[in-house]
C-alpha cells in the first residue's frame, strides 16, 4: 500500500489521465453540479469541475512529502533533545525535560493551528509546524531509552578503558537506539498524515491550489450531502495511507523491540 | 503522599506558568494587528493609538505579560477583540457542551474499547484477534473528519434517524461522541487487550483455572476487575487528545463547545479567546494527568508515590 500511494506520488503527472488544476466544462453538470464517478473522470470531478482522480494523485504528493518531512525533522529534533538530556543529565537534562513535560501540557492540535496561523501556510511551513508539533513523545522516549543506557556495565566499562564521550556516545550508545527511532519515525508518519488532513481540513494546511487530501474535504465539505464521493476517496486515501503506516510502524515493533515480544 | 502530592501540585503550577508563557508569545506573533481589526480600516491614526492605549497594548512586553498573569489570577481571562465580551464567560457558558460531549466520549470509548480488548487478549494469537487489533489501526486511522462526515451521511441523510448537527438532545449528541469514540476506543481496545494479557498470566489467573472454572467465568469474574482498572485509570490522560478532537468534531457537527469557540476565534484572530482556551485546555490536561496519577496508587496498590 506504501509503495502504491509512493508510485502514484512521484508518478502522479504520468499517471493523471487530467492536469490536477484543470476546470473542464464537460466536468461539471449543466446546473454547475460536480459529476459523480463515470468513466471519463474515475472518481467523478471537484466543485470546480477538476478532475479528483488526478488531484488524489498529486494529493498524495502532499501527504507524503509533508508525513516524511516534518516527521523526518521531528524525529530528529526528539532525538538529539532525548540524547542530550539522556546523556549529559544534570541540569541541562532537567531544562530539556521540563520543557518536554510542558510541550505535553499543551493541547498539540491547538498549538498547531496557532502556529500554523502565525505562519502563512505553505507547504514546507506546516511540515515545520507539524514537527514543532511532534518531536515530543519521541524526545521522551528517546531519553528513557538513554538513561537506561547509559547505566549498563558495558558502558562503564568502556569509559574506565578511557573511551572519549564521543566515541561513548556515537559508537556505544546511539546505535542502540535506532530500532526505537525506526519504529517510531515509522508510527510518527501515520500521525503526521493525519495532522495534515486534519489542519488542512479547518483551512490552516496547505493553500489551495496545491491539491491535499484534507483540503479536498474541506472545499466540499458544505456540499457532501449530495456529492459525497468527494469526501468518501480522499477521506479513504487519507485512512489506507495512515492505516498502512501505523500496521508497518506495529510490524517493526515486534521484530525490533525484544522487550514488547512477551505481550504478543 | 502529601510530600509527593506536594510536588506534583507545584511542578503542575510551573508547568502552567510555561504554558502563559507560550500562549502570551504566540498571540504576540499573530501577524495580524488586532487593533487595527478592532478600529476598522478607515479609522485615523488617532483612534488606532487611543484604542491601543486603551487595551494596554502600548506597555512593554513583561509588563503586558505579568499584568495578564495578574488577571488569571483573578479568574480574568480578557475581554474578546470580536465579540466585546468577557473571554471567560464565553468560555463558561461554551463548556458544558464541551463536557457533554467528553462524557459521551468517554462513553463510547469504553463500550468499544473494553469488551472489543478482552475479546482479543482471550482469543490471543487467532484470526479474531489479528482482526480486532486491525480494525483498532483503522478506528485510530480515519481522520475525525473523515468519520463524522461519514456518520453524518449514513444516519442523518441515507437513515435519517439522526439530526444533521446541532445540540440539544442526546439524539444531538450520539453521533459527535461515536465519532470521538471510534478513534479512542481503539486505543482503549490495545490497552484493555495488554492490561488482560498481563493479568492472564498470573498465578492467581491459574488456581482459578485449575479449580474448574470455564474459561469466560476465570475472564470475566475474576481478571477483569484487576485489568481493567488501570485502562479506567489512562482517562486521565486523554484529555489533551479529547482536546484536539473537540475542534474537529465541533466544527463538523455544529456542537456549541470551546472547540469551535477556538476555531472560530483563530478564523478572526480573536487573540484573547484562542489564548484562554488553549490556557483551559492546558489546564485540563495537567489536573487530569495529576489525577491519574493519583488514582493509580489505589487501583494498583503495588505502586508507590514517591
Amino acid at each position: 500500500m506504501i509503495v502504491l500511494f509512493t508510485v502514484s506520488a512521484v508518478f502522479a503527472p504520468f499517471i493523471a489521465p487530467h492536469p490536477p488544476d484543470e476546470q473542464f466544462f464537460e466536468g461539471l453538470t449543466l446546473e454547475g453540479a460536480p459529476l459523480p464517478p463515470n468513466s471519463n473522470f474515475w472518481l467523478g470531478t471537484d466543485l470546480l469541475g477538476r478532475s479528483l482522480f488526478s488531484r488524489l494523485l498529486y494529493g498524495a504528493r502532499t501527504s507524503l512529502i509533508i508525513g516524511i518531512a516534518a516527521n523526518g525533522a521531528a524525529v530528529l529534533i526528539g532525538a538529539i533533545l532525548g540524547i542530550t538530556a539522556g546523556y549529559v543529565r544534570g541540569k541541562v537534562g532537567m531544562v530539556i525535560m521540563r520543557f518536554t513535560d510542558l510541550m505535553m501540557a499543551f493541547p498539540a492540535l491547538l498549538l498547531a493551528i496557532a502556529l500554523a496561523a502565525i505562519f502563512k501556510p505553505s507547504l514546507w511551513i506546516v511540515a515545520m509546524v507539524i514537527a514543532l508539533v511532534n518531536w515530543v513523545q519521541i524526545a521522551r522516549v528517546i531519553y528513557s531509552q538513554t538513561i537506561a543506557l547509559v547505566e549498563q556495565e558495558y558502558i562503564e566499562a568502556v569509559k574506565s578503558i578511557g573511551a572519549a564521550w564521543p566515541r561513548i556516545l556515537f559508537i556505544h550508545t546511539v546505535p542502540h537506539l535506532w530500532p526505537t527511532l525506526l519504529v517510531w519515525g515509522t508510527l510518527g508518519i501515520a500521525t503526521t498524515v493525519l495532522l495534515e488532513a486534519t489542519l488542512s481540513f479547518l483551512g490552516v494546511g496547505v493553500r489551495p491550489p496545491t491539491p491535499s487530501w484534507g483540503g479536498i474535504i474541506y472545499e466540499s465539505q458544505s456540499y457532501f450531502l449530495d456529492a459525497p464521493w468527494l469526501v468518501f476517496f480522499p477521506g479513504a486515501a487519507i485512512m489506507l495511507l495512515s492505516l498502512s503506516f501505523n500496521l508497518v510502524g506495529d510490524a517493526l515493533r515486534d521484530i525490533l523491540d525484544p522487550t514488547q515480544r512477551g505481550h504478543q | 503522599m502529601f510530600i509527593f502530592l506536594g510536588k506534583r501540585m507545584a511542578q503542575s503550577v510551573f508547568i502552567l506558568l510555561g504554558v502563559t508563557l507560550i500562549t502570551f508569545c504566540l498571540a504576540f506573533l499573530m501577524p495580524a494587528d488586532p487593533v487595527r481589526m478592532l478600529a476598522g480600516r478607515s479609522a485615523t491614526q488617532a483612534t488606532v493609538e487611543s484604542i491601543r492605549t486603551q487595551l494596554g497594548l502600548d506597555k512593554p512586553l513583561p509588563v503586558q505579560y505579568l499584568k495578564y498573569l495578574g488577571r488569571l489570577m483573578q479568574g480574568d481571562l480578557g475581554r474578546s477583540y470580536k465579540q466585546k465580551t468577557e473571554v471567560t464567560e464565553l468560555i463558561l457558558s461554551r463548556l458544558p457542551a464541551t463536557l457533554l460531549l467528553m462524557a459521551g466520549t468517554i462513553f463510547f470509548e469504553l463500550l468499544i474499547g473494553i469488551p472489543a480488548g478482552i475479546f482479543s487478549a482471550n482469543r490471543r494469537g487467532t484470526a479474531t484477534d489479528n482482526w480486532i487489533m486491525a480494525l483498532s489501526f483503522a478506528g485510530v486511522s480515519v481522520p475525525q473528519f473523515v468519520m463524522g462526515l461519514l456518520l453524518l451521511y449514513m444516519f442523518a441523510h441515507i437513515i435519517p434517524i439522526f439530526p444533521l448537527g446541532g445540540y440539544g438532545s442526546l439524539q444531538h449528541l450520539i453521533l459527535p461522541a461515536l465519532t470521538l469514540g471510534i478513534s479512542g476506543g481503539g486505543w482503549y481496545s490495545r490497552m484493555m487487550r495488554s492490561s488482560m494479557l498481563d493479568v492472564l498470566r498470573q498465578d492467581y489467573i491459574r488456581t482459578a483455572r485449575a479449580k474448574g472454572l470455564s474459561e469466560w467465568a476465570v475472564v470475566l469474574i475474576h481478571a477483569l476487575r484487576n485489568a481493567v482498572l488501570p485502562v479506567i485509570a489512562m482517562i486521565g490522560l486523554d484529555i489533551g487528545i479529547f482536546m484536539a478532537g473537540a475542534v474537529v468534531v465541533e466544527s463538523v457537527f455544529g456542537w456549541p463547545g470551546i472547540g469551535q469557540l477556538a476555531w472560530q476565534a483563530i478564523q478572526m484572530v480573536d487573540i484573547p479567546i484562542i489564548m484562554g482556551v488553549t490556557l483551559v485546555a492546558a489546564i485540563g490536561i495537567v489536573v487530569g494527568n495529576l489525577l491519574a496519577d493519583l488514582v493509580m496508587p489505589f487501583v494498583d496498590p503495588r505502586i508507590y508515590l514517591q
